[in-house]
């Protein structure tokens, strides 16, 4: 068993009972809520006639299902489902006094973008969500971890979880990241070593020199991914690049308090003589940008080397079907795989720096005839700040679409979806088949870099051979744009 | 069938509903075999119809676009071709992706009452566990000898015992792992965790208090 890790000391901290079914109660410090996962489970509680016990440590905000035009969103809904998802919880926040940011609030956003860039999510906390990709949340030592309905009904009626303590696996990264790659890549890459169900039973905690060097928004495009690892959590040890994008955020402490905090933050990180169940090294030295060729997370190669022939990978039946199904050939690289979509956003890549990393490449430059080009910011504080920084130009320039805050074409529950068997550069987490709404579609994941240079060619394209502005746009403090 | 066995949610929870949770000691019935690893929800139950409010219809959603020809005709898929059966015989990593209970409540209001397999991904577990399907892992030969066994007679008798953690059909049988929160939990029907942790919610509010972090 573990020890010392900072998963033992803050599941300790919370841990509130030892429960007949051998599993522990688990105190929720976060509960981040949207309009798909929570209607059922507020119903639950209605027949049970219980109230949510801890509405101040839950934030709601609606993302999967809003359209991301601006006239799409004007009430009501011009989908009649969607108008109901959103109307029932509103009306569940409203009655349980819980914090909403709605359609309304230009801090609207994705779950896992807005919980981060707000400052709710802190180091040594617990974080749940009805969504898998809560594992986000890790990025900043905490422990965030997906949830079904019927938990998010414990949630609400006990503000914790039944749930089992698992073994904490090091992921250590060694290596330099070179120009033109980054925590896409480097998560990708760790997905290809350890497989998509390399992380069942496992909390990775990533760690090592590649992780280190990144910054918060790179740190969440990793532990955001841990899931498509099979991993339901993932995260890395607060430090100062940690402290320093909390301070200041609009419901992180201030002064003293953050100063006291910091104690606490300090005191939850893993000891140096820490025991881990087990430790595995990854090798991110000269990494080549990555590029998903098949329909799971783990079907993935640098831009530069072949496609694998079924028989040299993990699951050679898994591998045929997905290459009939991406018509990609073994043996040759994906370079040059032509794309119809290129689509920019999401809980992985939908942050400010994902978006300015791919303005660098797009700067000057036009997206290619055949491609249609979407760039979804997270959320409306995302999108705010780059239209201040005048990053949204470089962008309608190349020729995106520039849209509301939403998961959009991730999951395509609204009207962001790819038709036909349409190949989309994307720079979300999921490639599975039927994932971005069209059952033939066909989804390449890869970094906001890489998707910038598709939609510029109309094929994959590596990164590293396009000359990047080094900066794009006028830089504003984040405390001048008003919200 | 599952074996209803009058359980209790526990004497001193008195906010919980008065219908008693049933335990579940064992699933007899027939099967279902659904071939290939790296099952994901996405492929259970398709994004486009989490556009409800409850679960009601989800049972009809369960391998929605998997069931269907291009043209929208029924084809031999196994949840087209095994109407009635209760037991899912699935392969490795079954249920990974999404963590939407929409899959396993799919799978359940389709029929599903228990699932052999190699593994499952844990979210997908855990939420079985909150509806009260048992899973049973077994080894990578004993999950494809179910599953031939099922093709070959489709009607024939599997029942899954949470009790001893096994799986006996055709005259055998094949051990496997129930988890043992689950099995815990199913045995005694206390699946329902909100009633257990309702009790303690004195304890939760002073955990609350103790963090250093709640006080904003
Ligand atoms: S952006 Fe995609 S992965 Fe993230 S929460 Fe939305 S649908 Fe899920």
């Amino acid at each position: 068993m573990s020890r010392g890790t900072l998963y033992d000391k803050v599941w300790e901290r919370h841990k509130v009972a030892d429960l007949p079914n051998g599993q522990d109660q688990l105190f929720i410090g976060l509960h981040l809520v949207h309009e798909v996962t929570s209607p059922q489970a507020f119903g639950m509680l209605r027949e049970r006639d219980m109230e949510v016990a801890f509405p101040d440590r839950t934030v709601a905000t609606t993302d999967h299902i809003v359209p991301t035009t601006s006239e799409g969103r004007e009430r009501p809904l011009a989908d009649e489902r969607a108008e109901e998802m959103l109307t029932h919880l509103e009306h569940n926040t409203e009655d349980a006094g819980i914090r909403f940011f709605g359609l309304d609030d230009d801090r609207q956003g994705i779950a896992h973008v807005v919980g981060p860039e707000l400052g709710f999510v802190q180091p040594g906390m617990t974080v749940v969500c009805g969504d898998s990709h809560t594992s986000t949340h890790g990025a900043f030592g905490a422990i965030g971890m997906g949830i079904g309905t019927s938990q998010i009904r414990d949630v609400f009626a006990t503000g914790s979880i039944s749930a089992d303590k698992k073994a904490v696996r090091r992921v250590e990264v060694t290596g330099e990241l070179g120009d033109g790659v980054g925590a896409k890549d480097v998560i990708l890459h760790v997905i290809r070593e350890l497989g998509v169900d390399g992380g069942v039973g496992h909390v990775y905690e990533y760690g090592g020199e590649a992780i280190r060097s990144l910054d918060m928004e790179g740190r969440l495009a990793v532990c955001n991914m841990s899931i498509e690892g099979g991993a339901r959590a993932g995260y890395i040890n607060p430090d100062e690049t940690t402290y320093e994008y909390l301070r200041g955020r609009e419901f992180a402490p201030e002064g003293d308090e953050f100063e006291e905090r910091k104690e606490y933050w300090e005191s939850i990180r893993s000891d140096e003589d820490a025991q881990y169940d087990d430790w595995v090294e990854v090798d991110a030295d000269d990494l080549a940008p990555q590029v998903s060729w098949g329909t799971n997370p783990e079907q993935v190669v640098g831009v530069d080397e072949p496609v694998p022939e079924p028989s040299e990978t993990r699951d050679p039946d898994a591998a045929e079907s997905a290459q009939a199904h991406t018509e990609v050939t073994p043996g040759e690289t994906m370079e040059g795989h032509e794309v119809d979509v290129a689509f920019l956003g999401t809980c992985t890549n939908g942050r400010v720096a994902d978006f300015r990393e791919a303005a660098k490449v797009l700067k000057g430059r036009e997206v290619d005839d055949d491609v249609r080009a979407l760039a979804v910011p997270g959320s409306g504080t995302v999108k705010r700040k780059l239209e201040a920084e005048g990053i949204d130009q470089v962008f309608k320039d190349a020729g995106f679409q520039w849209r509301e805050a939403g998961c959009s074409m991730c999951l395509a529950m609204n009207d962001d979806a790819l038709e036909g068997d349409e190949v989309c550069a994307s720079s979300s987490n999921r490639n599975y088949v039927g994932r971005q709404g069209s059952t033939e579609g066909r989804t390449h994941l890869m970094s906001p870099g890489m998707v910038a240079a598709a939609a510029v060619e109309g094929a994959v394209t590596d990164v590293r051979e396009f000359d990047t502005a080094d900066e794009v746009g006028e830089p504003v403090a984040d405390a001048e744009v008003d919200g | 069938m599952t074996d209803d066995a009058p359980g209790s949610a526990g004497d001193d929870a008195p906010e919980t509903d008065d219908a008693a949770v049933p335990a579940i000691r064992r699933v007899a019935g027939t099967g279902v075999p659904l071939r290939g690893d790296d099952v994901d929800t996405d492929q259970i139950l398709p994004a486009r119809f989490l556009k409800a409010v409850t679960f009601d219809d989800m049972g009809e959603y369960a391998f929605y676009d998997q069931r269907r020809d291009a043209d929208g005709e029924l084809n031999d898929h196994p949840f087209n071709e095994y109407q009635g059966a209760n037991v899912l015989a699935v392969n490795d990593n079954f249920g990974c992706g999404s963590s939407r209970e929409h899959a396993p409540q799919g799978l359940m209001r389709w029929g599903v009452e228990a699932i052999v397999g190699e593994s499952f991904a844990e979210i997908f577990e855990d939420n079985c566990k909150s509806l009260g399907i048992a899973t049973l892992a077994v080894d990578h030969e004993d999950a494809v000898d179910l599953q031939e066994f099922i093709e070959a007679n489709p009607d024939a008798g599997i029942e899954v015992d949470v009790r001893a953690e096994t799986v006996r059909y055709d005259g055998r049988a094949v051990e496997g792992d129930v988890p043992d929160a689950m099995r815990e939990a199913l045995l005694e029907g206390i699946w329902d965790t909100t009633a257990v942790m309702r009790t303690n919610l004195d304890r939760a509010k002073a955990v609350n208090d103790s963090l250093p972090y709640t006080d904003d």
